[in-house]
């Protein structure tokens, strides 16, 4: 563990170091570009903290694997890209309704099926937030930077221990393999959580009765307590409850009210010179620092253009959206693909601001000046 | 311990009986005899995990009071990795049937097998899918009827037993419901066994398998089985064709090997000695 002071580090070294100072102790991973480095890492540094590294034989048996270690009672972790997180999908699933904690990396590569392994793209965010069938919630991180890589990556085990449910983080293929200045902090200054434990008379425990915060006591195996749980849908007692149509619901209500009822604690969105703009750019993850530098760009050339930069992209920032659609004149959002969150901040927007949209699916960072270009198009329609 | 003293409130969740396997099933003798095995061996419920597939056997974990769960078909033996791995000092059972264990969990089978990680497999083969309907399974011998080969089925079946061998199983062992004290000796030594340890147990599904191939009631294809057991010395020297509709008893395997997880602490030493 690198402690308190200033490293230089990759995305993906970032994302394993944050999650070893999160308190991750297992990590199954199946080798993978652009991710494969996450794996690397873990394999290495997890043995000097008594933790434990495996490769499985699939990413199907990652996923498997790390909600298995975390019933245990470990704080565990895996990373793939796009093919291998289609794979996890199913057992992605299984950690939502039995409600593991867990972190799921995808370093996004671009295009479907194999697509191109070693270039960016932006083009998972909807697999984030609906790869799994099924009515589900979804808590998804977008990183921009190398610093966001490691601070995220332990707000993710928190996020994750809090509300008992797997955290997605989204990195993609530069920004895995890009080198930047991190500073490290002491692990002992940093806010880590972990799961409320179950300290009820083993007798009377029950795995999923609400103690009134929405959010149930864990108890890992080995520790007295004898329990079910099962991906059907299930009661409090953990068994299934298939017959009855108003327990279906509540077991629904539950998992979405654990989220719902708690955005603003989860809910992280950065905005930069919104107040006045009239041009707001929707930029989130490795587009976010271009959409900063386009807006510097467009203010000395005196347009008033703001960024709104999502970083909890699920659940979405909709107050961040509200709150500039009616004084903006437009909403552009710009991300690499072609065309997802734009259905979702369009939707927000309710036609009170323009909608324009600059998605590029080409394996490239969209750069400033693109999105500059776009801003002064869209000025000289609107003036 | 006999069914009066509390054998059966201790093991099973008795709110949860009676089981839904149809009459003339295996499934509950073998069951039976996994819970005599685990209490004569004095496995701790507390620190025991029992998980079970999905299918008729996969019902299993809801009726054994341990620390139990039934995630998404085929990925036991993946969960159990990561159970046992993380905390060694779990006891872990696998509970599957021939469709979750060999055919969609077939790849992590052969590598959980490979890595000799100390769980117990226990598969409960009955030659097709039950709970879909009688589908054909990687278990369903040639020429057999199912919904799925309403023709006679044209693939050869897996030997699962030879499977986990080959993939490197340090105990495998296999024997059938007309046997359940052979099945509760063989489940003693894979429990206690260190290394990965397989027994499969044959047992009927007389309600579709049994039907569709007119093999008689469950009484009639229990009391066959006796008669399609040749014990493994036996069948080495009968050809394949005497072999045909019979399958081998016996143990397979029972080896010393170094285990994942050991070899795994070894490592954990051996970094935190040149650290420090």
């Amino acid at each position: 563990m690198v402690k308190g002071r200033v490293a230089v580090l990759t995305g993906n070294d970032a994302i394993a170091e944050g999650a070893i100072v999160a308190g991750m102790r297992f990590f199954a991973g199946y080798p993978i570009t652009p991710a494969s480095e996450i794996s690397h890492y873990c394999a290495e540094k997890l043995p000097k903290y008594g933790g434990k590294f495996i490769q499985m034989e699939d990413e199907i048996g990652s996923m498997a694997a790390i909600i298995g270690a975390s019933m245990a009672g470990g704080k565990s972790m895996t990373s793939t890209s796009g093919p291998g997180f289609s794979l996890m999908q199913e057992n992605l699933g299984f950690a939502i309704m039995a409600e593991v904690p867990c972190v799921v990396v995808d370093v996004m590569r671009f295009g479907p099926s194999q697509g191109v392994a070693t270039v960016p793209a932006q083009a998972d965010v909807m697999q984030a937030r609906w790869g799994t069938h099924g009515d589900h919630p979804s808590i998804t991180l977008a990183l921009s930077t190398v610093k966001e890589a490691f601070e995220l990556t332990v707000r993710a085990f928190n996020l994750a221990e809090k509300y008992r449910t797997p955290v997605i983080l989204l990195s993609d293929a530069t920004l895995s393999q890009m080198s930047e200045k991190v500073e490290i902090p002491d692990p002992d200054t940093l806010e880590i959580i972990d799961r409320k434990r179950a300290t009820i008379d083993p007798a009377q425990f029950q795995p999923y009765e609400d103690d009134g915060s929405g959010i149930c006591p864990f108890a890992s195996y080995g520790n007295g307590y004898i329990w079910y749980t099962t991906g059907i849908v299930h009661d409090e007692t953990g068994f299934p409850a298939t017959s009855d149509p108003d327990k279906l619901t509540i077991q629904i209500d539950r998992l979405y009210d654990k989220i719902n009822d708690n955005l603003e604690d989860i809910v992280q969105v950065e905005e930069y010179l919104i107040e006045d703009a009239e041009i707001v750019v929707v930029a989130y993850g490795s587009v976010a620092r271009a959409a900063f530098a386009a807006a510097d760009a467009a203010r000395s050339d005196g347009i008033k253009v703001g960024v709104i930069k999502p970083i909890t992209i699920w659940p979405f920032p909709e107050d961040a959206i509200k709150r500039v659609r009616e004084r903006a004149k437009t909403v552009l959002v710009c991300e690499m693909n072609h065309g997802q969150l734009y259905w979702t901040v369009k939707e927000i927007v309710e036609g009170k601001a323009e909608m324009a949209f600059l998605g590029q699916y080409n394996g490239k960072l969209i750069k400033p000046d693109k999105i500059l270009a776009v801003i002064k198009e869209v000025t000289a329609g609107v003036s | 311990m006999s069914v009066n003293n509390g054998f059966i409130e201790k093991y099973l969740r008795t709110d949860k009986l009676p089981h839904i396997w149809c009459p003339g099933c295996g499934n509950g003798i073998v069951i039976n005899s996994l819970i005599r095995a685990i209490d004569n061996v004095e496995l701790e419920q507390e620190k025991t995990v029992v998980i079970s597939g999905i299918g008729c056997s996969g019902r299993a974990s809801g009726y054994l009071k341990f620390c139990a769960f039934q995630p998404v078909h085929g990925r036991v033996l993946a969960y159990a990795t990561g159970i046992k791995l993380y905390n060694p000092e779990l006891n872990v059972i696998c509970i599957m049937g021939d469709g979750d264990c060999a055919s969609i969990g077939g790849n992590h089978l052969i590598h959980a097998a490979r890595r000799n990680i100390g769980v117990t497999a226990v598969v409960l083969n009955n030659n097709n899918y039950g709970m879909t309907g009688g589908q054909y399974s990687p278990t369903t011998p040639k020429k057999s009827m199912t919904r799925t080969s309403p023709f006679g089925h044209i693939e050869p079946p897996f030997d699962i037993c030879d499977l986990a061998l080959t993939s490197g199983a340090t105990y495998v062992a296999r024997s059938h419901t007309y046997k359940p004290r052979i099945l509760t000796k063989y489940f003693q030594k894979a429990l206690t066994h260190k290394g990965f340890a397989l027994v499969e147990a044959m047992c009927d599904c007389p309600t579709l398998y049994g039907r569709l191939n007119k093999k008689g009631s469950g009484k009639e294809m229990l009391i066959k089985q006796k008669d399609r057991a040749v014990q493994l010395e036996k069948a080495k020297k009968m050809t394949p064709e005497e072999l045909e509709d019979k399958f081998t008893v016996g143990e397979f395997a029972n080896k010393v090997k170094p285990e994942y997880t050991e070899q795994y602490e070894r490592i954990i030493e051996q970094v935190r000695t040149e650290d420090s």
